[in-house]
């Protein structure tokens, strides 16, 4: 039972961070008290064109239930969710749909690319797809498989939950990220 | 699938032989299909005859799309037509060279062939002349190749990161 606990499909509780504690109170620093907020309810909107997008039902679904990693509630609205979730091939003409949304997105906001079409146009090598989303948005985590397994999503999701639990307060401020921005040709 | 009629066929078929002799390159029948070829000049008022003539009554444009011969540089456009009146189905085809590929439009005989030109158009890059907007339907706007075109690579060409030795190239 105990190798059944390490499992990621039986969570347990969110850590606390590092701090002092003592009766009554417990003390830690800002940036880590808001990356445990944040990492513990993202809200994704599902950008599901393909079966990826069906696997990510699975996983939305009782079984595999990602509601228990705090992704309770899917945001259908850019402006109130914080997790891009790509899943499924991106034709070059729904690329400038796809920026769009993410650019409505509030920051800060982390995209995910499930499946290989997402992450690298996929087995569709050919004029009319786009060869991965990240020529048109910069993506935080690849999640590969055709179509991946749920157990692989939550395994991305997970991955996003790291970065956004220890992403600094200041990231999005910094000359770096500034940069990266600029390379996407945005702002 | 429909159904089977050779009578029909010959029945049309002498029909056309009498009105456009010289026009009609070829005839032919596949698959118990009746399929004509004719001259590009003659492609618009064959098509309005097959559609007015009363014995004929091809009253419906079922498809139309284009098609490349690489070997004669020619493109081509294959037209499906349907008589509703006489259950009778028929394959009109035409062809232009590559170098100038112009046909009249069939738009003003079927107004349902505008996006189905437009289509064609945007994969082969045939010029309907008189198309009220002859502009690319499905893919991006700012694609300068027509990618059904034999030439055209299938692959995209800007990936990186496809190793030619495990493709045997």
């Amino acid at each position: 039972m105990a190798e059944k606990q390490n499992s990621i499909l039986t969570p347990t509780t969110a850590a606390a961070p590092e701090g002092i504690s003592g009766q009554g109170f417990f003390a830690t620093s800002l940036e880590k008290a808001v990356g445990l907020a944040r990492k513990n309810s993202l809200w994704p909107l599902p950008f599901a064109t393909s079966c990826c997008g069906i696997e990510f039902m699975a996983t939305m679904g009782s079984h595999y239930d990602l509601a228990r990693f705090g992704s309770e509630r899917l945001s259908f609205s850019p402006r109130q969710s914080d997790l891009l979730m790509v899943m499924g091939t991106v034709a070059k003409k729904m690329g400038p749909v796809l920026r769009e949304i993410y650019i409505q997105m509030a920051e800060p906001k982390w995209v995910i690319a499930v499946g290989a079409c997402a992450s690298s146009g996929g087995i569709f090598d050919t004029y009319s797809v786009l060869q991965g989303i990240d020529r048109i948005i910069p993506v935080d985590v690849y999640v590969p498989g055709c179509p991946p397994r749920p157990e692989q999503i939550i395994d991305g999701i997970i991955k996003i939950q790291e970065l956004v639990g220890n992403e600094s307060l200041r990231r999005r401020n910094s000359a770096e990220y500034e940069a990266l921005m600029k390379k996407y040709n945005m702002e | 699938m429909f159904k089977i009629n050779a009578e029909r066929n010959k029945f049309v078929v002498k029909i056309l032989s009498d009105n456009f002799s010289e026009a009609i390159v070829q005839q032919e029948v596949i698959l118990d299909m009746l399929c004509i070829t004719v001259t590009k000049e003659a492609i618009n008022p064959f098509l309005l005859f097959l559609r007015d003539n009363n014995e004929l009554k091809y009253d419906f444009l079922t498809t139309l799309c284009g098609m490349h011969y690489p070997e004669i540089d020619q493109l081509g456009v294959v037209y499906h037509l349907h008589s509703l009146t006489n259950n009778h189905y028929i394959r009109v085809k035409t062809a232009t060279e590559l170098s100038n590929p112009v046909l009249p439009t069939a738009t003003n005989i079927w107004p349902s062939a505008n996006w189905m030109e437009r289509e064609t158009f945007d994969f082969f890059g045939i010029q309907f002349q008189g198309h009220p907007n002859l502009v690319r339907i499905l893919n991006v706007d700012d694609m300068t190749a027509f990618p059904l075109r034999k030439d055209f690579p299938l692959e995209d060409q800007t990936r990186e990161d496809k190793d030619d030795s495990m493709f045997g190239r």
